[in-house]
């Protein structure tokens, strides 16, 4: 064996191809079998896909690592399940490109918090965590409600995550940027057309509590609220025990 | 600089700097309503400003071929100045974030300065910032010594040097704005990603070049670990950073991956960018600066293979402890936790040989404060990779995943291995790149030394401690059965430990500023009449494995 390895340090070309070589096995046989196993997701028929609004907001929440604090992952234990809710599953991230499971929680996990709190009670936590939670350490994110929500390139977003795998319908890209306004101006023409397109049980409020305008605290608001509950699926009763 | 360069060399580089003008325009006029704009500029303000320094540059009399007859430094000493200014720019931000954690009003209502903006200029500046230039400065030293080959021509290693830099800015600003994919190390978007590829291939192309032109039969086991770095992390950073961009005049892009297997993928690369950046790299640098500061051979040349070979295969497998109790199927769970305590095996085995290799050497170890930064570095490699092995088992890792201990396991790694490597390795060659007698004062390493050590272990001690607490409480029931602390108990049992680790990260970036100061003023020393330093070129036999 080491009179082989002699051989092979005299070579450089010979170096590199092992290298490859042993570092390519691993990684081959954990990953692309999730592609291909079925049982890796589990099924969903009522799993929807997230509003230009919630990809909105979902963008906010990348843009201001909040992920760096908070996970999206409530593991199969017993405490988190009491804690959190229902474990999550794979099929509840499927659309997440990508996912945001995190791996610290300095705040606590949120694969669950949609309709847990108020739209109020968001926005004033969002402004200053201290006002609602006095020992928080989470940053008062006060420009979020400074800040107009950029709206006009949606449509880019989401035929971008289409051609990724998510079932968007040329409809859903022709009108996203109406839709994201819509969903934040309940009784305008314009929210008809985002029940009509996501379902009727999509949130359409306002979110931040203004209606006039969009901000990023709308968008950021409306994808917190959705967090947990794009399909029931979690609260089936099938589900093995937690650990 | 430009001096060093060929007349041919020369308008090689303008036509690079102006494509990279040109590339910088484009996007910045595609990006116009975007941040990617802003991005545009700084390419194109990077592109511009070195075409001129060029055009004004290029008559300067072309180097004479005695050049030849010594090994290419200059861009190594660029590196070892980066490297220190990233250490303190990296750390200065690990401060600052420290400080949020214990202080959240630091942020001053300015989006920029929030935690999830300055956590990610934090992890970047030190290991892609700090780390990286230190292997690519160390590596271009160390590749030529090994090989008795300088490298293959004068602009290659300024164009992987400069270019990588220009990544890790355009990283860093991107964050502060707000651009980032969000994966943990692999943060910045499309266009750095695909930039930092073609810094990459380049950096490759050097390493075979100067191999190929080697006068030594045997390649020395320092650069296996330095190919592996750069071979396996340009693997991994391509399969990772694959996405579609919203449009070529969007910073944004969405990852080709979603849900469980991008978590997969994800944790395949964030392990082994622990693995090739974090260790293998390191290691190459280890097996180099410690065995020559302490003037003996590596003690066995069959370890390092063994070693080798064992990391190489095994980390690669070990990713899915990252994900233990998650969504990710079972037998992937077992068998990166299988992988992972196996790996303590290689990783004992380089641990111990660079230990046994100081036998003998005990005293120098005692008296020289460099070679005690790298016999340090080498324990707390140990103790990291003990500690990892440790929390990859499914039922420890169930109490220290997403606490502290994550955190304090990072930094025992961070600070303890990384960064005292690091500062042994520069330490004991900056004097011959700079052809100084010695270091401006051997004392200040000995203060570097003890403030690095002493930050380190208030660092760790405090994140175990909180990280241990956090967990526990997370899972203790009362006698009637339910839940005994909500999160924010958890919480406000941290505040006292979060004020512990920013003083022990106070420490340790102290020291990296002695170190800054102790670099500056080496190079500031009147340089010797006679040039005794001159040893040091390629005719001279290279380091030798033992056996
Ligand atoms: C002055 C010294 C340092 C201080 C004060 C410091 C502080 C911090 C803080 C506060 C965090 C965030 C922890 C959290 O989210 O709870 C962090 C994360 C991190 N730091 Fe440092 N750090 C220092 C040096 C370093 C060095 C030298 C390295 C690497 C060479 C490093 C690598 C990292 C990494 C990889 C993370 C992310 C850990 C994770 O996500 O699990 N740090 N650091
Ligand atoms: C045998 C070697 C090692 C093993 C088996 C190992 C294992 C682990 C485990 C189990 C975790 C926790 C994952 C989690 O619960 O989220 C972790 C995190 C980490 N380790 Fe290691 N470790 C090893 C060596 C090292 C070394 C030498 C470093 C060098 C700095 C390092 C840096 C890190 C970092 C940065 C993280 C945090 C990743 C994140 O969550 O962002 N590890 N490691």
């Amino acid at each position: 064996m080491f009179g082989l390895h002699y051989k092979i340090e005299r070579s450089a070309i010979g170096l590199v191809t092992f290298i490859v070589l042993v570092a390519s096995i691993g990684g081959l046989i954990e990953i692309a079998p999730l592609f291909t196993i079925d049982e890796t997701v589990e099924q969903a028929p009522d799993m929807r896909v997230y509003t230009p609004l919630e990809v909105a907001g979902r963008n906010i929440y990348i843009r201001e690592g909040c992920y760096a604090c908070h996970s999206q992952m409530i593991r199969t234990l017993r405490d988190e399940v009491e804690r959190y809710g229902p474990y999550s599953l794979a099929v509840e991230s499927s659309y997440d490109h990508p996912q945001l499971w995190g791996s610290k929680r300095t705040g606590p996990d949120l694969a669950r918090l949609g309709n847990k709190y108020s739209d109020a009670w968001h926005t004033v936590h969002l402004f200053n965590p201290r006002d609602v939670v006095p020992e928080s350490k989470m940053p008062a994110y006060r420009w979020l409600l400074r800040d107009p929500l950029r709206t006009d390139d949606l449509g880019n977003h989401l035929s971008a995550l289409r051609a990724v795998g998510v079932p968007y319908t040329d409809e859903q890209v022709a009108n996203a940027a109406l839709d994201a306004y819509g969903q934040a101006n309940p009784e305008t023409a314009a929210a008809d057309g985002v029940a009509e397109r996501y379902g009727s049980a999509t949130n359409i409020r306002m979110f931040d509590g203004v209606s006039t305008r969009l901000t990023d605290m709308d968008a950021l608001v409306a994808y917190l609220q959705v967090l947990g509950n794009l399909t029931d699926a979690a609260h089936q009763p099938n589900q093995p025990e937690a650990e | 600089m430009i001096a060093d360069l060929t007349r041919a060399e020369r308008q090689w580089a303008m036509m690079i700097l102006g494509a990279l003008g040109i590339v910088g325009l484009a996007m910045a006029v595609a990006g116009r309503n975007d941040l990617l704009g802003i991005h545009g500029w700084i390419v194109l303000a990077a592109g511009l400003g070195g075409f001129i320094a060029f055009m004004r540059g290029k008559d300067a009399p072309e180097p004479s071929d005695d050049r030849l007859n010594e090994y290419y430094d200059a861009p190594t000493r660029l590196g070892i100045i980066l490297t220190l200014l990233w250490g303190v720019v990296g750390m200065g931000a690990g401060l600052w974030v420290a400080s949020l954690l214990a202080w959240p009003e630091l942020t001053f209502d300015a989006a920029w300065a929030s935690f999830g903006r300055l956590r990610p200029v934090h992890t970047s500046g030190v290991i892609f910032g700090f780390g990286g230039n230190a292997l690519i400065a160390t590596s271009f030293h160390v590749l030529q010594r090994t090989t008795r080959a300088r490298l293959p021509d004068q602009i290659s290693p300024w164009f992987v040097l400069l270019g990588y830099n220009l990544f890790c800015v355009i990283a860093a600003s991107g964050y502060l704005m707000g651009l980032t994919q969000s994966k943990e190390y692999a943060e910045p978007e499309w266009y750095a990603d695909i930039w930092l590829v073609v810094v990459w291939v380049v950096y490759f192309a050097i390493y075979m070049r100067t191999l190929a032109r080697r006068k030594e039969p045997h390649i020395y086991v320092a650069n296996w670990y330095y190919m592996a770095f750069i071979l396996v992390v340009a693997i991994l950073h391509i399969v990772n950073n694959l996405a579609v961009p919203v449009s070529f005049g969007s910073a944004k892009s969405y990852s080709l991956f979603s849900g469980v297997q991008d978590a997969m993928t994800q944790w395949w690369y964030g392990h082994n960018a622990v693995a090739f950046f974090l260790t293998a790299g390191f290691l190459g640098m280890m097996y180099y600066y410690l065995p020559k500061r302490a003037g003996r051979p590596i003690f066995s040349y069959r370890m390092s293979i063994i070693s080798f070979w064992g990391i190489t295969f095994m980390y690669m497998w070990a990713g899915s402890h990252h994900l233990h109790y998650t969504a990710l199927p079972h037998w992937v769970q077992t068998l990166g936790m299988a992988f992972s305590v196996v790996l303590l095996v290689p990783s004992w085995a380089s641990a111990g040989n660079a230990l046994l290799t100081l036998n003998g050497a005990w005293h120098k170890v005692r008296d020289d404060a460099v070679l005690r930064f790298m016999a340090l570095a080498a324990i707390f490699y140990g103790i990291t990779t003990f500690e990892g092995s440790f929390m990859a088992i499914r039922a420890v890792n169930s109490l220290s995943h997403y606490t502290d201990w994550t955190i304090g396991h990072v930094h025992a790694g961070a600070l303890g291995w990384v960064a005292m490597i690091t500062f042994g390795s520069l330490y004991s060659i900056v004097p011959s790149m700079w052809k100084r007698p010695s270091l401006y004062s051997a004392k200040l390493v000995e203060v570097h030394f003890w403030l690095a050590l002493s930050g380190t272990v208030v660092y760790v001690f405090a994140m175990w401690n909180s990280g241990v607490i956090q967990g526990l409480m997370w899972r203790t029931y009362t006698e009637s059965g339910t839940l005994s602390y909500s999160f924010i108990d958890s919480l406000v049992a941290m505040h006292p430990y979060y004020i512990a680790r920013a003083f022990g990260g106070l420490l340790f970036l102290l020291g990296a500023l002695v170190a800054l100061y102790n670099v500056v003023m080496t190079i500031r020393m009147p340089a010797p009449a006679t040039e005794d330093a001159a040893l040091d070129i390629p005719v001279q036999p290279a380091l030798q494995a033992g056996e």
